[in-house]
């Protein structure tokens, strides 16, 4: 299969590769996938708690070389949002920035699983606390 | 020598042709073009010499006592298809099971799935987790109605030899016919179809350094005479079981190729085992957690195939293609999306089956080759399980089957 050069780049020079510790402020964890599936994704935001922005971002994927890039690419994307504006991210998104070929969208489809299961981690142990906050500033 | 690129070590896929068969095959193309099926005249003469003596050529590599006995076909797919669905015609009356592998290649595999469809009963024995059939079991998959056992003598992915004379003296108990997808062991290993049973045997010339388009079908004339139903009508050519115009050049190639191979085999076979053997040291000594897949021994001397725990096959070759052609189980490089379904049938467990990488050296590989290779390899699976969140949580300690895979 011929990848396209973004891939390539991303595969090559994979962004925000790492991780945060779990339980650290802010931190939102999502890991999705299954080994026997072939592709697992575990990616991380850390979100200041205060703003509701996604100060940074970082991954680690098992899976081929689109998946590797999905992740990579959402990383990307991800540092500076909003948290609301995370959860807009899109599969398609992915797909039309990476130009996968049909047979690779699912790896698109597992980076916005891992991007949602991040987000709702992150609203889960932190989130009481940003709505409080929003809830005092209104 | 300097490394020139892309290294090929994809040699389960296809072999270079040797310059020596390209060498003889040149006149067939121009100044010897006859149909080997003009009696009447020195054109056709000429041809059907040549194919004769390409015929003897593969007869003898695989020990056929009469060259008769090999039918040239279009190449192994073409071979297996008349193999067993000639069989399966022809036979009919007297049954409708036939008795194969699991693990068979996909032309095997689904020539049968095909006779299951219009009214036959096919048995998939499985293999050990060396990839070994336990002849046992294929016995005890035989009933009164097998008229046919199909089992390949080498497998393509992890090379495992498989107990062929035992299965051919079987099938001779039993009185049923006995077929061997050979296309990866011809040429490589001792092959003979006399002392090890074999009725039928599909072979193709660009596994041993000849031309593509190009196959053999042996057939046995005796003990007992192996009838098979053709699938192509026409001028009767090939004793009737296969007709169309013998490609004269491709069957003076794979003759040459076939000849080369008988000579050379011994010595060819001792060089690539010891540089397998060196790849597969380096690697397995280097990395942890890299899973040999297939015989240790009983494995075709030119194959390496392994699993290497957290990492996916898929990533590993992205990471070499631009310097080395391999392949890969995973089902990121397969037409069906699922992994392999031979590293699968071992019970390896379908995650290492994704991780599975073959190394296929050849005629023309060099000890540098080898060298580059097994560093690179090692770089590579090293980088990708930094990136790995498996590995991440391995070395944490955390039991990978203990955790609730969320699958999209």
């Amino acid at each position: 299969m011929a990848y396209s050069d973004k891939v390539i780049d991303h595969y090559n020079n994979p962004r925000n590769v790492g991780s945060f510790p779990k339980e650290a402020p802010g931190v939102g964890t999502g890991l999705v996938g299954a080994p026997e599936c072939g592709d697992v994704m575990k990616l991380q935001i850390k979100v200041n708690v205060d703003t509701g922005v996604i100060e940074d971002a970082k991954f680690k994927t098992f899976g081929c070389g689109s998946a590797i890039a999905s992740s990579s690419l959402a990383t990307e994307w991800l540092k500076g949002k909003s948290v609301d504006e995370a959860a807009k991210i899109k599969n398609t998104d992915i797909v039309n920035e990476l130009k996968l070929p049909p047979v690779k969208i699912h790896c698109s489809v597992l980076a916005e699983d891992a991007i949602k299961a991040a987000l709702a981690d992150y609203q889960g142990k932190w989130g009481k606390k940003e709505a409080a906050a929003g809830a005092a500033a209104s | 020598m300097a490394l020139k690129f892309p290294i090929f070590m994809d040699s389960h896929s296809t072999t270079a042709v040797d310059p020596r068969v390209l060498e003889v095959m040149l006149p067939y193309f121009t100044e010897k073009f006859g149909h080997p099926g003009s009696r009447n005249h020195p054109f056709g003469w000429e041809a059907e010499a040549a194919a004769d003596k390409a015929r003897e050529q593969v007869a003898r590599l695989i020990g056929a006592r009469d060259p008769k006995e090999v039918v040239f076909t279009s190449g192994g797919t073409e071979a297996i298809n008349l193999a067993i669905k000639g069989v399966a015609e022809m036979y009919r009356e007297k049954g409708t099971h036939i008795v194969t592998l699991a693990i068979e290649q996909r032309a095997g595999l689904d020539v049968s799935k095909r006779l299951e469809r219009q009214g036959f009963q096919a048995t998939y024995v499985p293999v050990g987790p060396d990839g070994l059939v336990d002849v046992e079991e294929i016995r005890k998959a035989i009933t009164d109605k097998t008229i046919l056992i199909s089992v390949m003598f080498a497998n393509n992915e992890i090379g495992t030899i498989q107990p062929v004379a035992e299965i051919g003296k079987l099938a001779k108990e039993k009185g049923i016919i006995f077929h061997t997808d050979a296309t990866q062991a011809v040429g490589k290993i001792p092959v003979d179809v006399e002392t090890m049973g074999i009725d039928l045997l599909s072979t193709t010339a660009h596994m041993i350094y000849g031309p593509k388009g190009v196959g053999a079908l042996y057939v046995r004339r005796k003990n007992p005479r192996v009838r098979i139903a053709p699938m192509l009508d026409g001028g009767g050519h090939e004793r009737g079981m296969r007709s169309g115009t013998v490609p004269v050049p491709l069957v003076v190639g794979f003759g040459k190729a076939a000849e080369i191979c008988g000579t050379v085999m011994a010595e060819e076979g001792a060089r690539l085992r010891a540089l397998r053997d060196k790849l597969q040291d380096k690697i397995l000594s280097s990395l942890g957690e890299a899973y040999l897949n297939g015989h240790p021994e009983k494995r075709l001397p030119h194959n390496l195939n392994i699993s290497f725990a957290y990492v996916e096959g898929e990533s590993v070759l992205m990471g070499l293609n631009k310097e080395v052609a391999l392949a890969s189980g995973s089902a990121c490089t397969s037409a069906t999306l699922e992994p392999s379904y031979v590293i699968a049938a071992l019970g390896v467990g379908a995650e290492l089956a994704h991780s599975s990488i073959r190394f296929g050296l050849h005629r023309f590989t060099t000890e540098e080759e080898v060298e580059y290779v097994g560093e690179r390899t090692v770089q590579v699976v090293t980088r990708l399980r930094e990136m790995s969140p498996l590995y991440e949580l391995a070395k944490e300690g955390v039991d990978l089957k203990s955790i609730q895979w969320k699958a999209s």
